[in-house]
């Protein structure tokens, strides 16, 4: 189960669609050992490719000697499809299984292929899918979104299967 | 003085759960070889079967991305800081 709240997830979204139809990509950062992704870290994808997308080399070694500094790690890796569904490529299975990459990783995939202008007008229908990946396999998890503008509401969630 | 490698997360199974660990060598090769024999089973993380770096892996020596620098030829020296991190790449 990945919990988001709702300023990240909309971030993460926003980040989508701005720069459809490349492929976006980030991170959200959270304290280091933690479930909890608080800091979304926008990336520029290095391909600047629809189809393709990768952290510069510099852009990732700053990114986590940034994290390292801030008692930080990634929990959650974050990327587009644009003409996709939100599930993950044999690519994305083969770098999040490689052998430095942390299996506790929530990998979130968005994807534009049939999303609007901003989130709330007819016809939009940006996914919003979050799955582990280990060794290889690939698993769904629920995402919670956790409304933490409205103390007390109940949080909503979004069960894709 | 030695050369400072920083661990990745998941890696740190095989350093006791450090962050950092020292080692020594003229070479990356020769310093993975000398971790190896401290933190048994990292090598096999980083180096392929067929000699070569693992392509999901990145390597930094001080600033510099191995790749570019000769891979596991790279020279180092003590003083070095030596980084290794999960490649982060995907597509559709």
């Amino acid at each position: 189960m990945l919990r988001i709240n709702r300023a990240t997830y909309d971030a993460i979204v926003a980040h989508a669609r701005e720069d459809h139809p490349d492929e976006a990509c980030g991170v959200v950062a959270g304290p280091e050992g933690t479930d909890r992704p608080e800091r979304v870290v926008p990336m520029l994808n290095a391909a600047r490719s629809p189809t393709f997308y990768e952290f510069d080399t510099a852009d990732l070694l700053k990114l986590y000697r940034d994290l390292d500094d801030r008692d930080e790690w990634p929990v959650v890796v974050y990327h587009s499809h644009t003409a996709t569904e939100a599930y993950p490529s044999r690519t994305d299975i083969g770098y999040a299984s490689g052998p430095a990459a942390d299996p506790r990783t929530h990998y979130v995939l968005v994807s534009t292929r049939h999303h609007g202008s901003q989130t709330g007008l007819a016809g939009d229908e940006v996914e919003f899918r979050s799955y582990r990946i280990v060794d290889g396999e690939v698993s769904e998890e629920d995402v919670e979104i956790l409304e933490t503008h409205l103390f007390g509401h109940s949080p909503t969630t979004v069960v894709y299967d | 003085m030695a050369i400072e490698v920083r661990i990745p997360t998941i890696l740190r199974t095989h350093t006791g759960g450090n962050k950092t660990v020292e080692g020594s060598g003229d070479t990356l090769a020769a310093l993975i070889d000398d971790l190896d024999g401290k933190h048994s089973g990292l090598k096999n993380r980083l180096v392929t079967e067929e000699g070569k770096l693992h392509r999901f892996v990145n390597v930094y020596v001080n600033d510099e991305d191995v790749r570019f620098t000769g891979a596991l030829d790279t020279q180092v020296k003590d003083g070095d800081s030596v980084t290794i991190l999960p490649a982060v790449a995907g597509g559709c």
